[in-house]
């Protein structure tokens, strides 16, 4: 069992459910990235998910791609995320996870990135365009490199396919709440409950809910029928409305802490 | 259908394949379906020849372009993409993909488009269809591409504008994958080039090869063989692969013409075939404009249409397996293409097309006299006159 794998068990014995956050990293500086991080984990985030900042990310609604566009003009690099991810990971012990998309992964070179990954201690790898059908050398070095491959399932994904994800999957599944871009939501989509089920009928993995999660409440509803929660454009609009460094700590330690609150059963 | 250079399902070679959100496979898995059963369906064919035909006003002409022969000093024949309905050639794609949305019972379509010529032709067929509407265009093209915005609305269709990047084609492509991702159940994605996720590289190349096809039999009856070379600019590369495709198999050169904007070594181009390296872009692995981390670079043409830092996966297969050549030419010699064609032959090209001429003009002199070349006149410039007029 691997770290993200604990977590989740740690949480269920506990009665409750995972808290997942997900902040990009270089908005609005890699060095706040790291205190923003912090933060969060002692605010009660059971994971924490750093965003590799792309130029072109399809699965993104306005908030992250405006994040990450205001990272790239802050000249975020891939090295400058790992450099942040090693410091992050100095101060925090819960599982750290990185998100992107596959091509900077893919220019990094997918053996490199995984090595890296793992000499900083990262525990698990999203890429959110890329499906496990494309995802056979991804994961054969992701394994060797004992990264945790993260896959993602949508509403709209056929049985055996999604059959084939959780095979390939080996931290959490990652459960798309909707058809859609990511971006907060007020609500929660009526079939949710079918949605984890239908996965849950093949997997013993532990499941998570993201796309559109953004308050407490949704983050209680969504631990009722899930194994966790996972927060990201709710957390980035805390990060860019604040008036500056010293609001910005204590309103995202707040606003994570509620949704921590919620996660119980 | 099975072909020469797919090796496998959506791969040419190391390029192609699906990297897509996973919330998409199900609809891509759905339209590589319904795509191969149409494919094989007489009838299919049957209704597609019969739009193509009788409403695109197929085929097009196969022109001796005399004086423009005399100034390359060899044979130019231009393939009249200009004369399809709708200006350009996009219209033979749309038709196809617009009757295979309707055997999947999807009543909605949306489009990315640049030069606006893909969008016309998609709101043409939303509106013969009386399908839902709804285009994708960059702020800048929409600014530079006036006329045809005007059109698309004419025809019934709602323009979504995009000011994300540099409000050019790869934004506009960007905000019509989200759209359909939001809309996957009743919504096609009518894309316009040979590019994204399989099947479209496959798909759009087979219906744009009416044009290589008619090529074919226009060369036999009027010169009695096979041309020498084939010549066809290259944004993301569906008129140069519909004519280059039919002819894959034969001793016949094929050239493609990327924009290289204000020159390759400024950086401002659009000709990833050129100075790109592989990558994934919307949705397949490719030659694209990236740094050294990856992000996509933007492009740089006076022609919407190749402004863009992705070229269809087939191409680079091409381009890799030496079966084409690829070169480029810069925005002025567009332009002086643009306005020779016109005073030489009374046809005035789009500024796309112009970068296929610009490169016969630029060779004029290394061909043999008896060479037979066929340039695809890919779209008319109507739509271009006011922004050339602004730039002359």
């Amino acid at each position: 069992m691997n770290s993200i794998q604990q977590t989740f068990a740690n949480s269920h014995q506990a009665g409750r459910g995972v808290l997942v956050v997900y902040v990009t990293a270089g908005d609005p500086s890699l060095e706040e990235t790291v205190e923003i991080m912090t933060t969060v984990a002692e605010a009660g985030a059971d994971i924490v998910e750093l965003g590799i900042p792309y130029s072109d990310p399809l699965a993104d609604g306005p908030t992250i791609q405006a994040a990450s566009q205001r990272a790239l003009e802050a000249g975020t690099t891939i090295q400058g995320v790992f450099d942040c991810a090693t410091q992050i990971r100095q101060r925090i012990s819960i599982p750290l996870v990185i998100m992107t998309c596959y091509n900077p992964i893919l220019q990094f070179g997918p053996e490199a990135f995984a090595v890296e990954a793992s000499n900083i201690g990262v525990d698990g790898v999203v890429a959110s365009d890329l499906p496990p059908s494309e995802a056979d050398e991804w994961c054969a070095v992701a394994a060797e490199h004992n990264i945790a491959a993260i896959f993602l399932v949508a509403p709209t994904t056929p049985q055996q396919r999604v059959a084939r994800a959780v095979e390939c999957t080996t931290g959490f599944v990652y459960a798309v709440a909707r058809p859609g871009v990511t971006g907060a939501r007020d609500q929660l989509p009526e079939d949710l409950k079918g949605s984890v089920a239908r996965i849950r009928q093949v997997t013993d993995l532990p499941i998570a809910v993201g796309f559109g999660i953004s308050t407490p409440q949704q983050v209680a509803a969504v631990c009722e029928i899930a194994d966790g929660a996972i927060v990201g454009s709710a957390v980035i609009n805390i990060i860019a409305e604040a008036s500056d460094h010293e609001a910005r700590l204590p309103q995202v330690s707040q606003f994570v802490s509620g949704l921590a609150a919620a996660t119980r059963w | 259908m099975t072909t020469a250079t797919e090796q496998r399902s959506g791969r040419f070679g190391r390029y192609g394949g699906q990297y897509v959100p996973e919330t998409l496979m199900g609809a891509l898995d759905e339209l590589v379906e319904a795509y191969e059963e149409a494919w094989a369906d007489p009838e299919f064919h049957e209704e597609l020849e019969y739009y193509w035909r009788h409403y695109a006003g197929r085929p097009t002409p196969l022109y001796l372009a005399e004086r423009l022969s005399d100034l390359c000093e060899t044979q130019v024949y231009l393939k009249r993409e200009d004369l399809n309905h709708t200006g350009a050639h996009k219209l033979n794609n749309t038709l196809g993909q617009v009757l295979l949305a309707r055997r999947m019972g999807k009543p909605r379509l949306v489009a990315e488009t640049g030069a606006g010529q893909h969008g016309v032709a998609t709101a043409t067929v939303g509106a013969l269809f009386g399908m839902e509407t709804v285009v994708y265009m960059g702020v800048e093209d929409i600014r530079r591409q006036r006329l045809n915005c005007f059109r698309m609305e004419l025809l019934g269709a709602r323009i979504e504008p995009v000011e994300s990047g540099k409000g050019t084609l790869k934004d506009a492509t960007n905000e019509a994958i989200r759209d359909w991702m939001t809309n996957v159940e009743n919504t096609h994605y009518l894309m316009g080039s040979v590019c994204g996720p399989h099947p479209y590289p496959t798909m759009v190349r087979d219906f744009q090869t009416v044009i290589g096809k008619e090529v074919r039999e226009q060369c036999r009856e009027q010169i009695g063989r096979l041309p020498d070379m084939l010549v066809a600019c290259v944004g993301g590369g569906s008129n140069s692969m519909g004519l280059f495709y039919p002819f894959i198999e034969d001793d016949v050169k094929l050239v493609g013409v990327e924009g290289a904007g204000h020159g390759l070594h400024t950086g401002e181009h659009s000709a990833p075939l050129a100075v790109g390296s592989f990558g994934i872009l919307h949705g397949s692995a490719s030659q694209i404009m990236q740094d050294e981390d990856g992000q996509i670079i933007n492009a740089h043409s006076v022609a919407a249409g190749l402004d863009y830092p992705g070229v269809g996966p087939e191409h680079a297969y091409l381009q890799e397996s030496g079966r084409a050549t690829y070169v480029s030419v810069t925005d002025e010699q567009a332009l002086d293409a643009f306005e020779q064609l016109s005073q030489l032959e009374g046809i005035i090209p789009a500024l796309e097309a112009a970068h296929a001429l610009a490169w016969v003009i630029e060779q004029a002199g290394n061909f043999g006299e008896d060479e037979v070349m066929v340039i695809n006149l890919s779209g008319r410039g109507d739509k271009d006159a006011a922004e050339v007029k602004s730039l002359l």
